[in-house]
């Protein structure tokens, strides 16, 4: 065992891949000399060569269609988009390239490409750096979507993503970067579309992704207190979304919320709460709450990251109202 | 690859005849959606992909047929595909604007112009990692040399040194709005140096010359020199699809330019130069003429896949 930050989980999942499979490269912008924009890609240029780590132009939108050039002519790219903010350059190559070229062609071409990018919610950048899109990117066919919440989740996420034929959209927080963990030293693969029960309780399922999974394992601590003992789920996919362990937790809870950075209308709290009302309407006691940011972009400042964002306190309160 | 004239031709007249009968079939209303015809383009097509290898890939655009034909696909396939039949080389399920065959280095079209671009430089990343020599052609038209994805993967491209060979081919019209109406200097290969490659304006029209052309692209991609822009000055036919009325451009002009027919060209040139006989060209003619016919018949009749089949594959096993 040794800790690990989040952010060493994913650099350790890279170097691990790429030393085991030969087929996998890894491109974008600042991922080779400068270690990545975040440090998620150090040591990797060293190791492995110019030849399979390169650093790109900005240019989200070649830097995608690289990867997708190269996964169907037999390589594994893992491609780096630096803010999910920056999808919309690139939604083209992701959107009608990789995530139909599989379908399209009845299964004549794989499209085994890792999209590594990062959500910065909430850390004070901006309405062009601070949005969740995972709801986006998870209304398109093909793509399958991972959004890791701890440092072990990261790597064997990852590693399992890099070996999907799929295409694979890969949501990283920088926020959970400096997150540490005791990690086995042994290889290990976390399966794409399981979800991860991060806490056992009885009286209220709470679904929660991302940054949000630490803030409902924080309000389970002072709910546990009032005696209220919540079952706190975190899908770790949202595409596919493992809605088989969410529905079983439901039935034995009969009480379910869920919190999202996505945004709650057309959100991924949408999504989860009209699969849990039809598959499980009749086990529920209570309507399924939703508690995710308004419609509305996110402007610069941590006071308005706090009053938009769901926290461990509003998790608290939509709980209690849940079981009263 | 082939330096034989007469299988030059033939393929020249196996787009030609297949662009023209799939019209007929049109005007009868046997086609299930719309006819992106590359008539009059034959040259691009085939000057290129004579020099290329199975080895080598190609990227198509919505106007792929030529592309696909040119570049070796099974005929019948590739008609059922067009038909969307599930006799299809895609299993219909690609239709009019998507047919692949990875085998022989035919890596799709696109509904998307500009889509096409970077998935050529991805090919031509993954041919520069294997260090065989092999290349990569992106096809695509004038009117995609306006789509930001040009722009990418030109410098990229460059930058790198990709084995990527930029085949535009300028059919003067981008869908229904001429180019020269969006463009201050109507040249696209003269970006190339902006970019720092080499650019080339050929006959589009004059399949040696755009076979030479080619054939210096391709050695210099295969020698590790990087790539080249060619932009082909040709004309599309027919409308940007079948049924386009073509309001505008005048009948004189396409009149004139289709009084230098590619194909009629060729063959003139097999005929004085090559000394070949009339009677074997002629028969070339026919029994490519028969084959489309029959090519089409077998689309007709082939079966449509079956609705639920549309929920397989949307993911790899």
């Amino acid at each position: 065992m040794a800790t690990k930050t989040y952010c060493w989980a994913i650099i350790d999942a890279m170097r691990e891949e790429m030393e085991r499979d030969e087929s996998v490269l890894l491109i974008g912008e600042d991922v080779a000399a400068a270690g990545g924009s975040f440090g998620a890609t150090r040591g990797l240029l060293d190791r492995f060569g110019p030849m399979r780590v390169r650093d790109t132009p900005i240019s989200e939108e070649i830097i995608v269609g690289l990867g997708v050039g190269a996964a169907m002519t037999g390589r594994r790219p893992i491609v780096e988009i630096m803010f999910i903010d920056f999808l919309g350059l690139c939604l083209d190559q992701i959107a009608n390239q990789a995530a139909k070229t599989h379908y399209i062609y009845n299964g004549l071409f794989k499209m085994p490409l890792v999209i590594r990018t990062s959500s910065a919610a909430e850390m004070g950048i901006g309405p062009h750096h601070s949005q969740s899109w995972e709801a986006l990117v998870g209304h398109i066919p093909g793509l399958k979507v991972v959004m890791p919440s701890t440092p072990r989740d990261a790597k064997g996420l990852l590693k399992a993503a890099i070996r999907d034929d799929n295409p694979v959209v890969f949501i990283e927080h920088i926020a959970l970067h400096r997150v540490k963990e005791e990690i086995e030293d042994e290889e290990f693969l976390i399966p794409l579309g399981k979800a991860d029960v991060k806490r056992v309780g009885r009286h209220v399922t709470v679904v929660a992704t991302g940054l949000m999974v630490a803030r409902a394992l924080a309000a389970a601590e002072t709910l546990a207190r009032e005696g209220i003992e919540i079952e706190v789920v975190d899908p770790r996919t949202i595409s596919p979304l493992d809605i088989d362990t969410i529905v079983e937790s439901v039935r034995k809870t009969n009480r379910a919320l869920v919190v999202t950075s996505s945004l709650k209308q057309f959100g991924l709290g949408s999504e989860v709460a009209a699969e849990i009302q039809e598959r499980a309407f009749f086990d529920l006691d209570q309507p399924v709450k939703r508690l995710s940011p308004p419609f509305t972009p996110a402007p610069f400042g941590r006071q308005f990251d706090e009053y938009l964002n769901p926290s461990a306190d509003s998790i608290v309160s939509a709980v209690r109202e849940l079981v009263a | 690859m082939t330096q034989d004239p007469l299988d030059t031709y033939r393929r020249m007249v196996l787009i030609r005849e297949c662009e023209a009968q799939l019209n007929e079939a049109f005007a009868k209303n046997l086609f299930p959606g719309y006819i992106h015809s590359y008539l009059g383009q034959e040259a691009c097509a085939v000057g290129v992909c004579d020099g290329l290898a199975d080895s080598d890939v190609i990227v198509s655009n919505h106007r792929g047929r030529g592309h696909y034909l040119a570049k070796g696909m099974a005929l019948r396939p590739m008609m059922a595909e067009m038909f969307g039949k599930a006799t299809g080389v895609c299993g219909g399920r690609g239709g009019e604007m998507h047919a692949a065959d990875p085998a022989i280095g035919i890596l799709g079209g696109n509904g998307i112009v500009g889509g096409g671009l970077p998935i050529a430089a991805g090919a031509a990343l993954s041919a520069q990692m294997d260090g065989k020599g092999a290349v990569a052609v992106a096809f695509f038209g004038e009117g995609a040399s306006n789509n930001g994805s040009f722009g990418e993967t030109m410098n990229v491209a460059a930058a790198w040194k990709l084995p990527l060979i930029l085949v535009c081919e300028n059919n003067l019209y981008a869908e229904m709005t001429p180019f020269e109406q969006t463009v201050a200097q109507p040249d696209v290969a003269l970006r190339a140096q902006g970019y720092g490659m080499p650019g080339e304006v050929v006959d589009g029209n004059d399949v040696i010359a755009v076979r030479n052309a080619a054939a210096r692209a391709i050695a210099r991609a295969r020698s590790g020199e990087g790539p080249t822009l060619l932009e082909l000055k040709t004309y599309r036919w027919g409308g940007h699809f079948e049924g386009d009325p073509r309001k505008y451009r005048t009948r004189a002009e396409e009149a004139e330019w289709k009084a230098r027919c590619p194909v009629a060209r060729f063959r003139d040139v097999l005929l004085d130069r090559h000394g070949l006989d009339e009677v074997n060209v002629r028969k070339v003619e026919e029994e490519t003429a028969a084959e489309v016919a029959e090519a089409i018949t077998f689309a007709l009749e082939s079966p449509l896949p079956v609705p639920e089949t549309a929920l397989s594959k949307v993911y790899a096993a």
